[in-house]
This record gives structure tokens, sequence and C-alpha cells, in this order.
């Protein structure tokens, strides 16, 4: 069902797409990948740290983007294959070295994998990487299936060391979190010796230290190597079409949108008039063979995700050819045909040819449409929320209690992670959480608010912020936040994992992605050697983390950190197991005529904690109940009870 | 690997639920028996914070031919697999069509809003006529009551599968279904979920 060791060559298997990644860069021998978790991207490292092996292939997650970055180019550097892979946001986080890596040049085969999220499925931005590889002057691919995906790996490798720069392989969420068939090719031998060579020239390019100046000349050298890649894409075996010899349409797509105007087409029965140029080297386009494409077509529809990064560039393509290939009418982003913000899907695409060609779609007897919409107002959202047993509902609920007894008015600065939610479900976070950015951020902008006293905001300011988030952008704010005096409580939500993407290791854990055993950056530590007090305590003492707050939002002045640890309830040593069996003591409940109008169901929300409409009190679902007890300190008439559980 | 061809191609089908029921796991031992007897399987998924209690879908994709768009166009689904009732609804609302054949496991899991009061849950005897009114052919499965009685509630998606298997419309049966379990879980599993299995196909040819 997935990759293992054991498959061997020719074998045809379901693969994710980021598997399908994974799987390429291990045909390709691909010896150094590092990474930053991120929705969509994460299984990639993973799936290549089951791979990895010492001398073989070594495999990190690092700090942050950038360090992953920096981690893969100094493997390049000494002339091993590597990769660095990311979410959408995390090349911005490592473009400040990507600016001047672009610059230097690689040696070894180096790619850049980046999975963006149209639609932003699983983030809080649509950023679109595509613009990158624009600014930075690097090639850019995109494979548009699962063997795709696999098959490109091998051949940026090639690319990459062929104009010696970095090769940027962007995938979305519908490609990177589908999966399909593959067939499997094979693996190479162990890879060559890594090393260094730096005793030459600046200006040579085997030996020479590398840097990225002369700058104008560097710059002159990478122009020539973006160029190569063009010539060298104007023969890509990930470029096709398909379709009519003089189609009336000519859809321009990539990735994922390439399969979303097949089925488009499909859809609409337009196979006889419609022809899909699926173009897997996005930038630059091989100006020669999509001009070639043009010229068989006055109409022209660019298909793709988010923003109109191909349109742009056929549109320049299309105005410096024009005396040859004619006037072309161009339906896309621009003009509105598609959206400009958001996914795709086949209905958008369907919904779009069918107007440029005037095919009305397919519709259901009116009755069916009828029952359809009396559907309308009986299915009850689902909106997300916190695990059962989450630590942080347990921490934003004692935020919430310890605020609402200030009374000043108080706010929680939010930052990236599972307890994002109380941001973006404001209920989630019994609506303490007010802002949401960046990795980091929240301690940023808490530095900037907890120094508006002065302007007379009297409101305390309090921070939040995981412990992977912690080691990868927070310190340089807190340290801000510090010098600067700012008055601020810094909440570390230490949950030992990064745990919404799924438990990767990170610099406080003891043990790494190659699965040694490795020295553990302690966050207090860190954060004591600041000067500032640090407070530990377990965010499932509800009263006794309210007091903490209480106290630390008393003492003005100053940065002050809390560190709440508990582990996610998904984590391997946790889940399935519950530590109480909880239970609500019907004769305590005192239902409707308690006065707590209901916190425990209306307030506190678990998911595990229903209400009985019929015996009018609450009740807890054992399906559904994590066992972590904590619901048991907020019924004021201690209602809910907790035995320990036997350990099975 | 004798591959037949299929009923329609591609052949479409939605397993949905709600985040933590095991949709992704069911989609994939699903569509890896479907690989195994040679078809070419797209499925679309979506995780990460949908997982956080929120509703969820696996588009799966069945083709004897090619490779279809990780997302199945509206109106078009051939099968309906839903692990939670108001799932079933939510997703015949998108992707019905008057020939869609829907499997419904009954065991609702309460969305916040109805718990704290704020929404209506539609009684079972609802969903029921809804789905009956809106599908060709429906069954309405206990499944996570027949996994509790299994041992772990998790095993009604194994249920629901056993019940696909069970309609007949794909050429899928309790053989491969043995051996993508016993490639993919540990041994000490793989009795529980044959019987999940037989179970739920047991109650689709009863």
């Amino acid at each position: 069902m997935s990759i293992d060791k054991q498959q061997r060559e020719g074998a045809e298997v379901l693969l994710m797409g980021n598997e399908a990644i994974a799987r390429g860069a291990l045909e390709a021998g691909v010896q150094v990948a590092a990474g930053y978790p991120g929705t969509p991207s994460s299984e990639i490292i993973e799936t290549l740290s089951r791979f990895a092996e010492p001398g073989k292939l070594y495999v990190e997650w690092s700090a942050n983007e950038k360090v992953a970055m920096e981690v893969a180019a100094a493997a390049s550097f000494s002339g091993l294959r590597s990769m660095c892979v990311m979410k959408q946001n995390g090349v911005n986080v490592a473009s400040d070295f990507l600016l001047h890596l672009t610059g230097s040049g690689t040696r070894g085969g180096m790619l850049l994998v980046t999975c963006d999220d149209p639609g932003a499925l699983s983030s809080v931005n649509e950023g679109e990487s595509r613009h990158f590889a624009r600014l930075m002057e690097i090639p850019l691919l995109e494979p548009a299936d699962f063997q795709e995906a696999k098959e490109m790996m091998p051949w940026a490798f090639t690319l990459s060391e062929e104009i010696r720069n970095i090769v940027m392989v962007r995938s979305v969420t519908r490609m990177s979190h589908a999966s399909g068939n593959v067939v499997l090719g094979a693996l190479p031998q162990p890879g060559g010796k890594g090393e260094f060579l730096c005793d030459g020239k600046i200006s040579d390019p085997e030996r020479g230290p590398v840097i990225s100046a002369p700058v104008v000349e560097k710059h002159r050298l990478q122009q020539e190597k973006i160029r190569k890649a063009a010539a060298i894409f104007e023969t890509s075996p990930f470029n096709a079409y398909t379709g009519p010899e003089r189609p009336e349409l000519l859809i321009i797509t990539s990735s994922a949108c390439r399969l979303y105007s097949d089925e488009a087409v499909s859809l609409l029965g337009a196979e006889g008039r419609v022809g899909i140029l699926k173009l897997g080297t996005t930038w630059p386009i091989p100006p020669a063979y999509v001009k070639k494409h043009l010229t068989t077509t006055e109409k022209v529809l660019i298909v793709e995700e988010v923003l109109p990064f191909l349109e742009e560039q056929v549109k320049i393509l299309a105005a410096e050819q024009a005396r040859e290939i004619g006037i072309k009418t161009f339906y896309g982003k621009n003009d509105g045909t598609l959206p400009m913000t958001g996914e795709l899907n086949p209905d958008l695409v369907a919904a779009a040819i069918g107007r440029i060609l005037g095919i009305a779609p397919a519709t259901f007897p009116a009755v069916y449409n009828e029952k359809l919409r009396s559907l309308a107002g009986v299915v009850p959202q689902r909106e997300q929320t916190f695990c059962p047993g989450c630590p942080h509902r347990a921490t934003y609920w004692s935020i919430r209690e310890a605020l609402q007894r200030d009374g000043r008015n108080g706010f929680v600065c939010g930052d990236i992670g599972c307890y994002a939610m109380a941001v973006l479900f404001q209920a989630a976070g019994f609506h303490t959480a007010k802002t949401l950015h960046a990795m980091g951020s929240g301690i940023g902008l808490a530095s900037g608010f907890g120094k508006l006293g002065s302007f007379g905001m009297d409101q305390p300011v309090l921070a939040v912020c995981g412990d992977s988030t912690f080691y990868h952008a927070a310190i340089p704010a807190l340290i801000n936040a510090v010098h600067q005096n700012a008055n601020v409580i810094f909440i570390v939500l230490d949950n030992s994992g990064t745990a919404m993407t799924g438990f990767q290791s990170h610099p406080g854990l003891a043990v790494n992605a190659m699965g040694e055993a490795v020295p553990m950056v302690d966050i207090a530590a860190i954060c004591g050697s600041m000067g500032v007090k640090v407070v530990s305590g377990d965010p499932f003492a509800l009263r006794q983390t309210r007091e903490t707050l209480n106290r630390l939002m008393e003492e003005r002045g100053g940065v002050k950190v809390l560190i709440l640890k508990q582990s996610c309830a998904l984590s391997p040593e946790k889940k399935g197991k519950k530590q109480y069996l909880v239970r609500v003591d019907e004769h305590l409940c005192r239902g409707d005529a308690c006065g707590c109008n209901r916190l425990c169901t209306r307030i506190f929300r678990c998911p595990g904690l229903l209400w009985d409409r019929e015996k009018g009190k609450a009740r807890i679902d054992e399906v559904i109940c994590a066992g972590c007890g904590v619901c048991a300190g907020i019924c004021p008439a201690e209602a809910i009870r907790c035995e320990e559980a036997q350990v099975p | 690997m004798t591959k037949q061809l299929l009923v329609k191609d591609p052949y479409n089908i939605i397993i949905t639920g709600v985040g933590g029921q095991g949709n992704v796991l069911a989609s994939r031992v699903f569509s890896g028996m479907l690989v195994r007897t040679g078809y070419r399987v797209t499925i679309g998924e979506t995780f990460g914070m949908s997982q956080r209690g929120g509703s969820v879908m696996s588009h799966i994709r069945v083709s004897a031919a090619k490779v279809w768009s990780p997302q199945i166009p509206k109106g078009r689904a051939d099968l309906i697999v839903a692990i939670e009732p108001v799932e079933a609804l939510r997703v015949l609302a998108d992707y019905g069509n008057p020939a869609v054949k829907v499997l419904v496991n009954m065991r609702p899991i309460y969305p916040v809003g109805v718990i704290t009061g704020e929404a209506e849950y539609p009684a079972p005897e609802k969903i029921r006529e809804a789905v009956r009114s809106l599908s060709a052919l429906s069954f309405f499965l206990d499944a996570t009551d027949e996994a509790v009685k299994l041992g772990n509630p998790i095993l009604g998606n194994i249920v629901m599968i056993g019940a696909v298997a069970g309609l007949g419309v794909l050429p899928v049966d309790q053989g491969v279904f043995e051996t993508v379990i016993r490639e993919g879980m540990p041994a000490s599993r793989v009795e529980a979920n044959l019987r999940a299995f037989a179970i739920g196909m047991a109650v689709v040819t009863k």
C-alpha cells in the first residue's frame, strides 16, 4: 500500500504523490534530504527517512526550511545529490538563502521540492511558490500524475547537474495527497564520496569557493543557465499534446489541472474540439514548443492554480510572436473565465470550456434536483475542533478563565500548529486567540503589542507557540521581546512533537529522523538563558494553570515564559490509551437547572461530551472520549467523575 | 490478475466520514485491493486540518484504462460509502445522482454544533428516508456496533469495505482483501479484520 524496501523494479503499486516523489529521488540516488514538516509536503521526507542508512542516504528534519536548504546545499557543494522539501510558505522562509544559492550555483544535483496548497486546505495562506522560480531565475518542473512525479525526479537531478544550479519541483495538495498506480524503477547502488573541493580560484566552478560574487558576473552566468534549461525543455518528455491537429480550443495546463482538464473535456464529450497541451516544464516555458502549438488554434484557455503564472508567460510569448502566429483570444484567470483564488476542479474547468464553446452541461431530472435541494438545512455543519484529550483545549480553557478574571480584555497572539484552530474557529479557543500569521509571528506580534503601554494599552498580551514552532522561528522574536522589555506572557504549548503534521522529530526530542540518539535542546534552558522568568506546568492541571497565568499578568513588566507540557492525544504513546474512565454521575448533574448554562457541552465543547436531550443531562461518548479527565475540572457540580483506567 | 471490464469506467466511489474514523486507511486498503487486481486507481484525499473532527472524503476512481482526476465531478458518484450517517447526506448533496448506490454506517458522531444545541442532528429515520429517495440502492449498517463487539470501533470501516465487496459492483472479494490485509497489518490484527469484512459482506448479500 505504500513503498517499502521489499518492492522490486517493475512492481506496480499504489503510491501517494509524495511517496512517488520520494521513490523518484531514491531511484535517482539522492544522498542527502532535508526538510521541515508542513502539509501537504511531509510524507516525502518521512518516506525517505524509512530508507535512510549511514553513508547511503542522510535524512533530517531541520529546524526550519532555510536550514534545510542550507543542509542540502552543503551536500551539493560536496558533490552529492541532495534535495530540500517544504510546503509553499516554507519557500518564503528559505528564500533569502535561495537568492544567494542561485547566484553561487550548485555542484551535485540539487532540488527544491515544494508542495503548494491551492485553496488552503491545510494552510493559512494560498502562497504560490512557482513565482519564486521566476524571481530566483531557476528552472521549474510540475508533475501531472503519479508516475510522472516519480519519473521527473531523476530527470530533474540530471538537469540540475547540467546547468549547475538548483531546480525546483512543485507539487500541489491534489497531487501530493492523492494516490495512483506507479510502476517502480531500479534503485541504484550507493553513490559517491562527499568532498568539498575548495582550494581553487573564486572563478573556478569545480574547485573554487562557492559564493554569489562577483555578483553581476555570477548573475549573468545564472541567466545563461536558465537559457540552457529552456533549450533542454524544448524536447522534455514531460511536455505533451493530446487532441485534434487543429483544435477549436487549446488548453495549456500543468500539474493536477491537467487531470481536471482531461476530465472536463471528457464530461463535455468535446474530445474532437479541444486539445490539451500539458506542460511539465513551466518556467521558463519552452518557447518554440509552445509557439508551435499556438499556431494550431485561435482560442487558448490556460488552466492552472492559483495565480496566472503560465498565462502571463504564454501571453508574453504570443505577443512576441504575434507577427508569425497571428492574434489569439486568451481565456484564463485575467479575464475571469476561471477564478483567481481557490483550487480548481473538473466542474470549474468544464464550465469554463462549456462557456467558451457553447456546450451546455448535462443535468438531472427536475424531480431529483428538487430532492437534492430539500437536503439544504438538514445536514448540520461539522466544525473542526480540538481532538478529544487535546492539551490545547485545556490550555485555552485556562487562558479564558484567567483573562476573564483579569478583566482587562487581554488576548492571545496565535501561531502555526493545531493550536491555530483557536483563531480559525473562535469557539474552539474560547474566543481568546486573535491573530494568526506566519510561523513564529505570534511572539513577534506580541513583542510589538507588548510595547504599546506608553500609548495607553493596558490589555494583557499573551502569545502561544508549539514546541516545533519554537525552534523554527520563535527564538529571534522572543530575544527581541526580552531585549526590548516588552510586556508579554509567552506560553509554549509543548506536546512533544510536530503533532499537526504527524509527529516528526524536532530539536527538542532525543531521536532524529535517522533514528539516532541526539542531544535534546531544552526550551526552558533557552528561555532561562535569556534571563527571563520561566514557569513550567501541566495544562491538564486547570486550576494551577489559571492561577499561574493570573499571577504572571499581575507581575507587569517584561517577558514571562510559561511552558505547558503534555503530549498530544494522538501521539503514539497516548493514542488509544485512556488514562481515566470518565462518566457523568446523573444524580450530581443538575442539567439545565444547574445555572452553569451547560458549561461542559456548550462552552467546553469536547466532542466526547454529549448532551442527552431526553434526560436533560450531560453524558460521555465512550467511543470518542480519550480519557484525559480534564472535563472533571470544569463541572461546577463535580458530576463528571474519573476513575483510573486499568492498563490493558 | 484477471482484469474484468468494469460496469462503468471510471467507477467513482466516495468514502466519507469524520476525521479519526479511519477514512484514509479504508480508502487505501480498498484501493490496494483494486490495484492488485490490475486496475488503475486514483484516490483523492484531503487531510491535514480536516482530521481534527471535520468531515473527510476520499474520492476513488477505478479504471481499466487511465488515471482520472483526484476530484470526482459533482453529481458523478457511483457509490457512496458513509462511515457516519449525516456525511452520507452531505456527500449526496454534492455528488448524488439517480443511479448512485449508498452504504451508510448508522453510528452518528455529533458535530460540536449539535452538542451545543446550535444545530439539529436529523433523526435516523429521516436520514434513511433521504438516502433512499436520492439513491438507486441503499444499505444501512450498524458497522460501529459490530466493530465494538469485535473489540475496536475503528474496524467499522472494514465492515463497510466488506459491504462494498458484497455489493458485487467491483471485482473485489475476500481473497484479495485477505492478501492486502496480511501485507499491510500486523498478524495479530488480521483475524479481527477478516471477521469485520465478513460481517459487512453478509449484510448486503443476505
